[in-house]
């Protein structure tokens, strides 16, 4: 972890080198850079070819200048990226990056931070990258959140001015997540939705996958580039694919065995969580590929449905136990209510009937009606 | 997850279980409040027992005449697979269960989802068939209304669309399923009020032709 500081507050000095030249320095040799290249060609699902272009222009870059901004946040984002099970990854990934400015992980805080903060953005005019963790607050000109005086919606405008392009780190992020959940009081929102004119991607997930995240911004430092970006503006190596396409238990879901409680046979057997609710077919996410903890597991795996964190809106849509097939709003009252207006209804139609019938068979003066029933043609 | 999901799982299903509820209670409690017919002549001696003639007309419609079995072979065939077909896909799938158990409050055994597609993809061709079927028979084409191609028409669309999201086919997944309990709730709208009622019905109305026929000393 002293390292991973280290690495990540890079001095001023450091920055003058190219990263080739620095890395050479800490005992990094070529190979172990196209080694990481390949990683990231891997990833990103690039062609094999990419590794070499992209250990080329890392060798050549400098340091890139990160600031990264935490807004209405839980920092879990922030905790996933850091408890990577790939630490020489992520030492990797911190030797490319000068992290300039993370209220959670830097050592400095109040004033010297924010100068910290904006001697990175005048020294980076226009290169540096903006990663933000957490939805922004527009209600009440978005006093509900503010650090150092200035709103999140302040100092986002102000960061993002200069800045070459925008991670939207998390669901809060990149869709206003869980602050945005119904009521929403702060009138939480992700970041496309006030910076218009820079490019943005969105990396949801609560939180996302450490790799994802360390992927994505080693695309944008290697390549120079935004990835391919899904309609959601999500990188489509991450999040091309649904959960329920490459789930391990998508067979039971064909083979229709599923568990349907947590502690059955069906779940000590490891059938599909459908039942419970799992929203993998609607979510996209790296969840079953990449997975977790170095790739040991992924919720799914260990037993629970997923939630669709990745997705707008995920914490509105109905219980996480509801199955996708269900109404996300409760039918009781509503049918019971039918109910009784269509008997009502029918009861009073009848009534009616009944009476007119009666006046019809008094004015013609005729017996009184035998024992059958109409209705013998209504098939 | 789509707004069009959330949109067909929210206010369209609860908007449509409501009209269907409504709508089969009314036209259910309607007819069996229905004031009794005037009949004038009285019933013949020793006619069947009513339970016992409406129990022999549901059984006897279950098949064709045996004049008219191999004209209407067919239909008779065709109708019997389709709604065997459509039962087991609707009651047999563990996504539709669930659906039922909201509602109902109990659920039961699901089949295997494969074995379910297949009873989908037969009672697709099926209800085709006997679309194609109405439109090219003469007879049968004349005597049909609106009534039986929206009857038709919203039952085969639930069945293609499910289908499709089941397979993964053509559009997103949770497009698909989207359309796909759209279509539900179309089809839920106009169940009561159109010939898909007799779902409910056609098991009342036989013993009901039964009892009358035996009364009247029809011999069937």
């Amino acid at each position: 972890m002293a390292k991973l500081f280290k690495n990540m507050f890079a001095t001023s000095e450091s920055t003058a080198l190219t990263l080739g030249e620095e890395l050479a320095q800490k005992g990094v040799s070529r190979r172990q850079i196209l080694k990481f290249s390949s990683y990231v060609a891997a990833l990103m699902a690039l062609p094999a070819s990419y590794s070499t272009a992209i250990a080329e222009s890392l060798s050549k870059a400098k340091r890139q200048s990160v600031i990264w901004l935490s807004f209405q946040e839980c920092t879990g984002c922030t905790e996933s990226i850091t408890r990577s099970f790939s630490p020489s990854l992520e030492d990797l990934i911190f030797d490319f990056i000068s992290l300039d400015y993370s209220e959670a992980l830097m050592n400095v805080s109040g004033e010297a931070a924010e100068a910290a903060r904006k001697q990175a953005m005048e020294e980076n005019k226009g290169k540096y990258v903006v990663v933000v963790e957490g939805s922004i607050p527009l209600d009440k000109d978005g006093i509900y959140s503010a650090s150092g005086g200035h709103t999140n919606l302040d100092v986002l405008k102000e960061v993002a001015k200069d800045a070459m392009a925008i991670i939207s780190m998390g669901t809060c992020a990149s869709f206003g997540g869980i602050p945005a959940a119904f009521p929403n009081p702060t009138g939480a929102v992700g970041v496309h939705e006030i910076i218009k004119d820079k490019p943005i991607i969105n990396v949801p997930g609560c939180p996302p996958i450490p790799e994802v995240m360390t992927g994505t911004i080693a695309f944008l430092l290697s390549l120079g580039k935004i990835p391919e970006l899904d309609h959601l503006g999500r990188p489509k190596a991450f999040y091309g694919d649904n959960i329920h396409d490459r789930c391990y238990r998508r067979p039971f879901y064909e083979r229709g065995e599923f568990a349907n409680s947590f502690d059955d046979e069906g779940a000590r057997k490891g059938y599909c969580l459908f039942n419970l609710g799992c929203k993998g077919p609607v979510t996209y996410n790296a969840c079953a590929t990449i997975k977790w903890n170095g790739g040991v597991s992924f919720p799914i795996q260990s037993g629970h449905g997923c939630l669709g964190c990745s997705e707008p809106g995920f914490w509105d849509k109905g219980s996480f136990y509801s199955p996708l097939s269900t109404p996300t709003s409760g039918l009781g009252k509503a049918a019971l209510g039918a109910a009784a207006v269509g008997t009502a209804g029918a009861v009073v139609a009848s009534l009616v009937q009944r009476k007119r019938r009666e006046d019809i068979l008094k004015a013609a003066a005729v017996p009184k009606p035998a024992e059958t029933k109409m209705g013998a043609d209504d098939e | 997850m789509s707004d069009l999901l959330d949109f067909a799982r929210g206010p369209a299903l609860q908007v449509s279980v409501m009209i269907f509820i409504f709508g089969v209670l009314y036209r259910l409690i309607s007819l069996f409040l229905t004031p009794k017919n005037f009949i004038a002549s009285p019933a013949r001696e020793n006619v069947k027992g009513a339970f016992g003639a409406g129990v022999g007309e549901i059984m006897r419609r279950m098949v064709p005449d045996k004049e008219y079995l191999r004209k209407e072979m067919f239909a008779f065939l065709n109708g019997w697979a389709f709604h065997i077909g459509l039962a087991i896909t609707v009651f047999g799938l563990a996504g539709h269960i669930m659906f039922f158990k909201k509602i109902l409050g109990f659920g039961w055994w699901n089949l295997p989802s494969n074995f379910v597609m297949l009873a989908g993809v037969i009672t697709l061709f099926s209800l085709v068939a006997s679309l194609a079927h109405r439109l090219t028979d003469p007879v049968l084409h004349k005597l049909s209304t609106l009534d039986d191609y929206l009857s038709g028409g919203l039952t085969v669309l639930p069945v293609a669309t499910g289908l499709l999201a089941t397979m993964h086919l053509g559009l997103r997944y949770e497009t698909l399923i989207a359309i796909h309990i759209l279509s539900v709730c179309i089809f839920l709208i106009y169940f009561p009020f159109g010939k898909l009622m007799h779902a409910f019905l056609v098991f009342v109305t036989r013993a009901k032709t039964g009892v009358e026929m035996a009364r009247k000393g029809v011999k069937l």
